[in-house]
């Protein structure tokens, strides 16, 4: 039986942590997820965790003592937002390459400069290539469940590869809002015991982690970092079913919202999505046929069930909380069209770039950007690909 | 979002609007409803004018964006209303609630621009009688249900009772006074 709970994001991420109750918590803190570790400390003063809590002197820190922790075969968490993220950067790529099941809670925030410390994407859109597997959480709930299913994913055999799972700094980290909870005994056996096939405290195997690595194999070993990558899809898959098994609550890599039958949708990641099913409610209810695909998992990319999942549709917005400053479009918008143009689908596309620095993304906001696509779909024009949604005029 | 009432909180950093604002979102919680309870940061410092919203409805609520057109308004701190528009976009049908002691032709003639309902409390007042120092937010709190009528005066009490046990469990001499606070701040709200 689900436990009726009311959380804010950054309290439902650090009770899944309790219940969880990893070996290691290294973390330092930083707006808006210094919660997290806050939370989880009283945790371990109060023994309701055995985990020893690393409080590290930064941020790159906290990624090597998780990298540390995990080599040795035990299972560790960090938390970190923005600047946080980029201090980490160097041992992000070790992290991954080193193929350890770490798992960081990111509370996305825009990253300077200038100083903001309010949501964007561009802390995770800095780290898309670097082999983390990326979760986005449309609310407390998500951010809570995503947690319970990241050790799972990480761990298993086929993957072995960090994951990161985000949500938006303030908008879900801050709100108090309705959530349902497991039973701590439940997640327990859920999660299970983390038991690494190779690790340096095994004193039957001695082996070397992160040694020189030139010409004749890093090639190889990136490779096999993208297969895994790959075999991540179907493993993401299945830990969901066996999650909606237990809980009822439904994933997959994307979550279809009235789209099968819709004639023009937005594509988005995290709280904007809420947001959105809102107004895609009230278009239904005065006959238009809106819908929207929000984004679960970013990294792997499903390209191909992204692509498909749009294919009947007349017109397309797809909504990127970070600006690449390429001239070209955002992230989420590159890998959309590319998705599409693989499988040879031809729906006109465009972006917008919006909610940079914590702007505010109203129902009226998300209003416009169907209406722009009615519009599209009407004179089958599309002027300026490349958008802004919400920014004010005179700056421009 | 069935039958969903926004509420916006005007107040001064250290007043505690926000608190006042996770606690209705608490007290509702505690009814069976959907909740949200949250701040708009900004510079957080003692004094500046803060922003704090809740939405309570009988459906789940994915919504995740500030509130622009309230039902309700509170406002903690009456210095606010010369410099924040704090009936801006409120409904008509709702109305604004205010910590004051100003006259009723003073609060009428700087919100003539308002056609609805104008609330007023003192909740320094009470807030004194009952716990010796100035806490506005458990009035405020008594005040915005009492008006809204998200619940009724016994579940609030009911409930605050144990959250209030649950709270100040370090400091239970606080539990007795801020009940009274509540209990003169429900029959002490008053329409101008």
């Amino acid at each position: 039986m689900s436990i009726r709970e009311r959380l804010s994001g950054n309290e439902a991420v650090a009770t899944a942590m309790k219940q969880i109750n990893p070996d290691v918590v290294a973390a330092f803190p930083i707006t808006p997820s210094t919660e997290i570790p806050q939370y989880f400390s009283t945790f371990v003063a109060n023994g309701s965790v055995d985990t020893e809590f690393v409080a590290v002197e930064s941020e790159h820190s906290a990624m090597s003592a998780c990298i540390g922790a995990e080599s040795a075969g035990s299972r560790a968490m960090t938390a970190t937002s923005a600047n946080g993220l980029s201090l980490m950067w160097e041992m992000i790529y070790i992290a991954s390459s080193l193929r350890l099941p770490i798992v960081l809670n990111l509370v996305n925030r825009a990253v300077s400069g200038p100083l903001n410390i309010h949501c964007d994407h561009s802390d995770a859109m800095g780290v898309r290539d670097s082999g983390w597997i990326m979760l986005f959480s449309e609310n407390n709930q998500e951010a809570y469940d995503n947690n319970l299913m990241a050790h799972k994913i990480a761990e298993n055999e086929n993957v072995q590869l960090p994951v990161m799972i985000c949500q938006d700094g303030f908008i879900t980290s801050h709100s108090i809002e309705n959530i349902e909870l497991e039973e701590d005994s439940e997640v327990k056996k859920f999660v299970g015991e983390y038991k690494p096939e190779h690790y340096l405290l095994n004193k039957k195997e001695p082996i070397a982690v992160g040694p020189l690595d030139l010409q004749a194999y890093l090639f190889e070993h990136k490779a096999q970092q993208g297969e895994a990558m790959k075999a991540a899809k179907q493993v993401i898959l299945d830990v969901s079913k066996e999650f909606e098994n237990w809980t009822g609550r439904s994933y997959s890599f994307f979550e279809k919202y009235k789209l099968d039958d819709a004639e023009i949708a937005i594509v988005c990641m995290n709280s904007t999505a809420g947001t959105t099913k809102s107004v895609v409610d009230e278009l239904r209810n005065n006959g238009i046929k809106a819908g929207l695909l929000k984004i679960r998992v970013y990294r792997p990319f499903p390209s191909e069930e992204v692509a498909k999942a749009l294919s009947n549709l007349k017109a397309i917005a797809v909504l990127d909380r970070s600006d690449s400053l390429n001239a070209m479009g955002g992230a989420l918008f590159e890998d959309v069209v590319s998705s599409m143009y693989v499988e040879k689908i031809n729906v006109p596309t465009v972006n917008y770039v919006y909610g940079i620095g914590g702007r505010d993304t109203t129902e009226n906001d998300i209003k416009s950007v169907y209406e722009d696509l009615q519009e599209i779909v009407k004179t089958e024009k599309i002027d300026n690909p490349y958008r802004y949604l919400g920014l004010r005029k005179e700056a421009k | 979002m069935d039958n969903l009432i926004e509420i916006r909180w005007h107040g001064r950093g250290g007043q505690g609007a926000k608190t006042a604002s996770l606690l209705l979102a608490d007290a509702a919680f505690n009814t069976g409803k959907y909740i949200q309870g949250f701040p708009e940061y900004g510079p957080e410092r003692m004094g500046a004018p803060i922003t704090a919203y809740n939405r309570i409805s009988d459906t789940p609520i994915t919504v995740h964006s500030n509130i622009y057109e309230p039902d309700y308004v509170v406002v903690v701190d009456d210095t606010l209303l010369e410099s924040v528009p704090v009936t801006e976009g409120l409904k008509e049908t709702g109305a604004i609630v205010i910590n004051t002691t100003k006259s009723p032709e003073y609060l009428k003639e700087i919100l003539k621009d308002y056609k609805g309902n104008i609330y007023t409390i003192d909740a320094r007042k009470i807030s004194i009688e009952a716990l010796g120092k100035y806490f506005p937010n458990t009035p405020m709190l008594a005040a915005i249900v009492k008006v809204s009528g998200i619940m009724s005066d016994d579940a609030l009490l009911e409930d605050m009772k144990s959250s209030f046990k649950h709270k100040f469990a370090k400091k239970p001499e606080v539990i007795e006074g801020n009940l009274k606070a509540l209990e003169l701040a429900l029959k002490e709200v008053t329409k101008i």
